[in-house]
């Protein structure tokens, strides 16, 4: 079942939609925020509430990269494999953060505190290598700065 | 020199609030489009200018506008869409305009829906730009609240809505009407072409996609004209251009520019020249989907005509530089295996003879290749060059190998007679 507070949002999306069925993305986006990722329930509930099939919507949600078909830790670490960021110091980063945390990518901490997900491009090739966690840019890595910015989370929780 | 797409930009500070921005000047183009102009007339203006489409394909922007049907039978509603999803490897101009002037964009969205008489607009922002997002749906608010969008905008009559999409990440959606698609909800597949989206885009309505730093220019060209943004430029298109570098340069960073300024002075001048101890050996002159230049180039103007005349693509106008301490097998490897993972599946030569390409240079990097490699690559970026697959995906992802091959072919034959990589211990 959809919550109150899922059902509103996606209604708020649709009242500016043409058609219900292209707040599909908003939808999944929605639902994913509130659960921290989108099982097969989800799908079905997204589908019955814009009068979809759930393969329909599941076809959409396998499609796009930061949709999570799979539960993520409470904060997702997405870390530039890009070329700039490559180029600058990715795999020391990405050696950096497996060691630090005792996961490879696309897995997730036994605390479940962290995932790891190398990611494409993040646009700020200037500043590379970059990752981001939670909503926040963090360029210029290197093993000290990665290690500030991870200790600060989890202080934080 | 001046810099009107980046007057407002202070970088690491708040972008400028509605009041702020008009205090300066801003809203101004969209008073005077909105109550000197026809539509027609600014679409006109606009191919004076030769304003040419800065999200990588460089299509005349007024000449874009004006395959949409206008008039009281043209079908209803029309959409203008502009392109945020900057995922191209290497780019990173959009960011910068869509984080440090957000009412430019809307200013720009306005006229150019105006010109095609467009009820609806939308920005398609890509995922992880989250200040964007912060940014752009409080300054959406406020040009409703202003009276710059809604209903009888300005007391003119016309009317637009504006509305924000934000992706759910996939390279493919920067193709437009793969883009279409996914506004719709659905999987970003591209659509085949014709119809085009002017005639048949989002819904199958007239649509309109322009890349953010095209539409920045748009107010621009009203407020001044088409003579004054012609002369901004070094080159036979107008404006200026956000040039930007990455990779191991003393400053990495963007700058605007003369179009048409030379690669030299981007690199040596503004980015500073190469870190200590690495040595330029090329560049891809816009994004990962370009050709290599190498050192013979640096004195090649960087604009629509040039680039193409020195063997790659103008592209993004944002340089990703190849040092003598990084190694080119690697670095296209990296480029291949991105453009492999983010094939949308669509058609089969993409699909499965990008992975195999990218599995085949991996395997080179890895001191595991043959001779014979090197010709089964070649004759692969042939197999999926332009004209051979559905979109201009792999065909995108052909052009870093090809020239990489042609460049830095002795490279490729170290790896394979040495059985490893020269870069790695």
């Amino acid at each position: 079942m959809l919550s109150e507070r899922e059902k509103t949002d996606i209604d708020a999306e649709i009242a500016g939609a043409p058609k219900k069925r292209m707040t599909t993305i908003e939808a999944l986006r929605i639902v994913q925020r509130e659960r921290g990722w989108v099982s097969d329930e989800a799908i079905k509930d997204i589908a019955e509430y814009l009068e979809m099939t759930p393969d329909e919507v599941d076809s959409v949600a396998t499609f796009y990269n930061m949709i999570f078909r799979k539960p993520v830790g409470k904060h997702v670490i997405f870390v530039c494999e890009s070329i700039s960021c490559w180029v600058t110091g990715y795999e020391g980063v990405r050696e950096h953060l497996q060691n630090k945390l005792g996961i490879g990518p696309g897995e997730t901490t036994s605390d479940g505190m962290f995932t790891l997900l190398p990611v494409d491009c993040l646009g700020a090739c200037d500043r590379g290598p970059t990752m981001v966690v939670d909503e926040e840019l963090h360029g210029n890595l290197n093993p000290e700065s990665i290690d500030k910015i991870l200790d600060e989370i989890k202080r934080e929780g | 020199m001046e810099t009107p797409l980046t007057r407002f930009i202070r970088p690491n500070e708040e972008s400028l609030l509605l009041s702020e921005y008009e205090k300066r000047g801003g809203y101004t183009a969209v008073r005077k489009a909105l109550k000197g102009f026809a539509p027609e007339e600014v679409t006109n203006l606009v191919k004076d200018s030769t304003l040419a489409g800065r999200g990588g394909a460089g299509f005349p922007t007024g000449l874009k506008w004006s395959f949409v049907p206008m008039g009281d039978d043209a079908p209803r509603p029309k959409y203008f869409v502009v392109n945020a999803d900057e995922m191209e490897p290497g780019t990173f101009k959009d960011r910068m305009l869509l984080e440090g002037d957000q009412h430019q964009l809307i200013e720009g969205i306005i006229i150019g829906a105006y010109a095609v008489q467009a009820e609806v607009a939308y920005i398609f922002l890509r995922a992880h730009y989250n200040l964007t997002e912060l940014r752009m749906k409080r300054a959406i608010q406020e040009a409703y609240d202003a009276g710059y969008l809604g209903k009888n905008i300005l007391g003119t009559g016309y009317n637009l809505d504006l509305h924000l999409h934000v992706s759910a990440g996939r390279y493919i959606c920067g193709e437009e009407t793969a883009l279409l698609n996914s506004l719709e909800g659905k999987r970003a597949v591209p659509r085949a072409k014709p119809p085009f989206p002017q005639l048949s885009g989002l819904f199958g309505r007239p649509t309109v996609v322009n890349n953010v730093e095209t539409v920045c220019n748009i107010p621009h060209i009203i407020e001044h004209g088409a003579e004054w943004y012609k002369g901004l430029s070094n080159s036979s298109h107008g404006g200026t251009k956000i040039y930007g570098v990455s990779g191991r340069a003393q400053r990495p960073g963007w700058w605007e520019l003369p179009l048409g300024t030379t690669a030299r002075e981007i690199i040596e001048e503004h980015a500073g020249g190469m870190l200590p101890g690495h040595t330029l050996r090329g560049m891809l002159p816009g994004g990962g989907s370009t050709d290599f230049l190498t050192t013979e180039h640096l004195d090649v103007k960087l604009d629509f005509e040039s680039v193409p005349a020195a063997g790659s693509r103008f592209g993004t106008g944002t340089m990703i530089i190849l040092d003598d301490k990084t190694c080119p097998v690697g670095f296209v490897y990296n480029l291949l295996k991105f453009y492999a993972r983010e094939s949308c599946g669509w058609c089969t030569p993409c699909r499965e003879g990008l992975p195999w390409i990218a599995r085949m240079v991996k395997s080179i990097e890895d001191g595991n290749g043959e001779m014979g490699d090197l010709d089964i690559l070649a004759q692969q970026t042939r197999s999926l060059g332009p004209g051979k697959t559905f979109c201009a995906h792999a065909p995108g992802a052909m052009e870093p190998l090809q020239s990489a091959l042609k460049y830095f072919k002795d490279d490729f034959v170290s790896h394979i007679t040495g059985k490893r990589c020269p870069w790695r211990g």
